[in-house]
């Protein structure tokens, strides 16, 4: 009844005039909104001045701030790459931390340009989530970690009633299953929901061995008592490609990152890094004279970009080998570069020639 | 003597006490013991890396190193002025206010909630005046922290109290509404909320609109907490005698008038101690903003302890972390302590 006397007061009016304007208000925001969508990634990256980049909330030589807060690690020179190539400055980036969980929405919405965050390239992601992979900057895999003092030499010796510690609802945790149900050993899981838990766990002697992806194992390892009595196992059992991800259906800006990364890539295979790019360019070898960008080159322009592009790439940033040396070499995260290797020299890092 | 008497009054009265005290006594000297040696004993001030660390003791030399980044996250180290300038007039104000006179106190009171909120957030986020803007991506550190509490805090109160209001009304609009507004937000876990917030209402929107993502997550936690708010608020009312209603309507006040001036000041006082447990969970449940990629002071710990050349640090990081949170909730459970003795003289 009370309500019956409101709308008689002719508040209803009041209600219907505050429903009408916020419909207005919400039409208005759509039409700005379709506006803008059209605009093309690279367009808009141009006119803003710098890349906006989605990166993780810290892991280990892949994407991390230092003391002084700059970001630094394998992933985000994927996008120190772009920002060269796109913009002339590697430094014009700006890093969004992610969540695991929130990385792919970010992208959707349009909060950031490029998820440089190690992100297995999967059928499901690829196809299903409006996403396109464009290249690989990492191979790793799922590995175990066991002492030195036991012996193991191969995956293959695991007895029955082996423990295994883990990390809580990753694919980590499905892949050891499929493993150990393949080899039809016996297993007993020891999962924890944070990497700190898992490696004290193990490092107190509450399992024989310690899975996660490899380039985690090492680094982990570093955080133990002490790391020289740890051995990784060689076998690798699952493969994680990881690499950088844009939006379906842009594709001059997808073109951009992939052939940014696979310039990156390239130019290690020709020998051409931050030091030498100078003196390379009188280099007689036409692949070389692509990426310094030499008269007569028409790269650039393909890409909607200049010809200096890949110079400045590989001037600013370095090669992919001296950014995995920097990141991951160094800091005794994965010294050994192992599949991340040229395939000229027995890896399977390949990326198509940029011409 | 009389120390050995009441040595043994307190702590040996019966074999009962007596095996208390001996198993506590010996829990203290498990613990407390290497807990010292760990932080203070064995633990390393002095150094610039990892390596100058000794093992077996905390290694502070992180925390002295990140100590900037924790404090004011990736905020660009030339702006951080503008940050130390805004809370330097906060705790100025606050230390004063104690010196004012009634009316004086009325109108700072006035200026540190409404123009002064208005004022940092144009300060930290800049883009006016010749300042630099700043994203609010790179706020971080316990200045996050602070900005997510404080700016929740302010607007939960009077939401709340409004929401409490609400649900004692006659009029079924508002009651219904301000019922299932408090059970909704009661009934759903601040971390579905921060997730709902900061990755699924980007998706809903028209692509190209924005609402930053740190503004969203301050209304989430500001919406979730008035729930919380609001049913202290409730308790407060209730407990507030009938003859007060009636006696304030009696000399011809009205509704608002008389809650106002009457009811709530009344109300409030009673649930002090229910405010300020409000207040501090809500500075706690700040940290799980990580969630939707917000780095405040827990967040940067777990960023810095990531750092490849600094891994192994996170127990450090989180008694440093632990630490400070405790002194800012210990700081307003006192605070709150002296305003509930301040406002007894009267009762």
């Amino acid at each position: 009844m009370k309500f019956l006397i409101i709308i008689k007061r002719g508040k209803m009016k009041n209600i219907i005039k505050a429903i009408c304007s916020f419909s207005i208000l919400a039409l208005v925001l759509t039409a700005c909104g379709d506006s803008s969508k059209k605009a093309s990634t690279l367009d808009a990256t141009k006119k803003q001045g710098f890349v906006k980049c989605g990166v993780s909330q810290g892991v280990p030589g892949f994407s991390n701030a230092d003391a002084s807060g700059n970001w630094t690690g394998i992933d985000v020179d994927v996008c120190r790459a772009v920002a060269a190539a796109v913009l002339g400055d590697a430094s014009k980036v700006k890093y969004t931390g992610l969540s695991a969980k929130e990385r792919f929405t970010a992208l959707q919405a349009g909060e950031i340009d490029i998820l440089s965050r190690n992100t297995t390239w999967t059928l499901e992601r690829d196809a299903s989530i409006g996403l396109t992979f464009v290249g690989v900057n990492f191979y790793d895999g799922q590995g175990f970690m066991v002492r030195k003092t036991s012996g193991l030499k191969s995956v293959n010796e695991f007895k029955n009633g082996v423990k295994v510690c883990t990390n809580l609802g990753t694919t980590t945790e499905l892949n050891m299953a499929d493993f150990f149900k393949s080899k039809s050993v016996k297993y007993e899981p020891v999962v924890f929901e944070k990497a700190d838990e898992v490696v004290q766990a193990y490092d107190a002697g509450r399992c024989d061995t310690y899975t996660t992806d490899k380039s985690a194992l090492a680094a982990q390892s570093t955080k133990m008592k002490d790391p020289t009595e740890h051995v990784v196992l060689p076998e690798t059992i699952s493969k994680e490609p990881l690499g950088p991800v844009v939006r379906q259906g842009d594709s001059k800006w997808e073109d951009v990152v992939r052939w940014s990364l696979n310039v990156f890539i390239e130019a290690e295979e020709y020998g051409v890094n931050s030091g030498n790019i100078d003196s390379m360019k009188d280099s007689k070898n036409p692949a070389i004279q692509r990426i310094v960008g030499a008269e007569g080159t028409k790269n650039g322009e393909a890409l909607g970009l200049d010809n200096q592009w890949s110079y400045r790439i590989i001037k600013q940033v370095g090669n992919y080998g001296e950014s995995y040396k920097r990141n991951l070499a160094d800091t005794n995260i994965m010294p050994e570069r192992g599949p991340n290797q040229l395939w000229t020299k027995g890896g399977i890092l390949y990326v198509p020639p940029v011409r | 003597m009389r120390s050995l008497n009441f040595i043994k009054t307190r702590f040996f009265s019966s074999p009962i006490d007596a095996f208390l005290t001996l198993s506590i006594s010996y829990l203290i000297y498990l613990t407390i013991p290497p807990f010292i040696n760990w932080v203070l004993i064995d633990a390393t001030f002095y150094g610039e890396t990892k390596k100058d660390c000794i093992d077996g003791g905390a290694c502070w030399v992180f925390i002295k190193i990140w100590f900037t980044k924790l404090l004011y996250g990736l905020y660009p180290s030339e702006e951080i002025w503008r940050i130390n300038f805004a809370f330097a007039i906060l705790i100025i104000s606050i230390v004063i206010y104690k010196y004012l006179n009634q009316k004086l106190k009325k109108y700072l009171f006035l200026f540190l909630v409404i123009p002064f909120p208005i004022f940092s957030l144009v300060l930290f986020s800049g883009g006016v005046f010749g300042l630099s803007p700043v994203d609010t991506r790179e706020w971080g550190g316990l200045f996050l922290t602070l900005v997510i509490s404080i700016f929740a805090i302010i607007f939960c109160f009077p939401i709340g109290i409004l929401l409490a209001m609400g649900r004692r009304s006659n009029l079924p609009v508002i009651k219904y509404f301000s019922i299932g507004f408090i059970e909704f937000w009661r009934g759903v876990p601040l971390i579905t909320v921060l997730f709902m917030a900061g990755v699924m209402f980007p998706l809903l929107l028209p692509s190209g609109t924005n609402l930053d993502k740190l503004v969203r997550v301050i209304i989430a936690i500001t919406l979730f907490e008035a729930a919380y708010m609001a049913e202290v608020v409730r308790g407060g009312l209730q407990a507030v005698g009938r003859g007060q209603y009636d006696a304030s309507k009696a000399i011809g006040m009205g509704y608002w008038k008389s809650h106002i001036f009457i009811i709530l000041p009344q109300a409030l006082k009673l649930v002090i101690p229910g405010i300020a447990n409000t207040f501090i969970a809500l500075f706690k449940d700040t940290p799980l903003v990580f969630v939707v990629g917000l780095l405040e002071i827990l967040g940067m710990v777990n960023l810095a302890k990531t750092n490849p050349y600094w891994l192994g640090m996170a127990t450090e990081g989180y008694v440093f972390v632990a630490f400070v949170y405790w002194i800012f909730c210990f700081a307003m459970s006192r605070y709150s302590l002296s305003i509930e003795k301040k406002l007894k003289i009267t009762n």
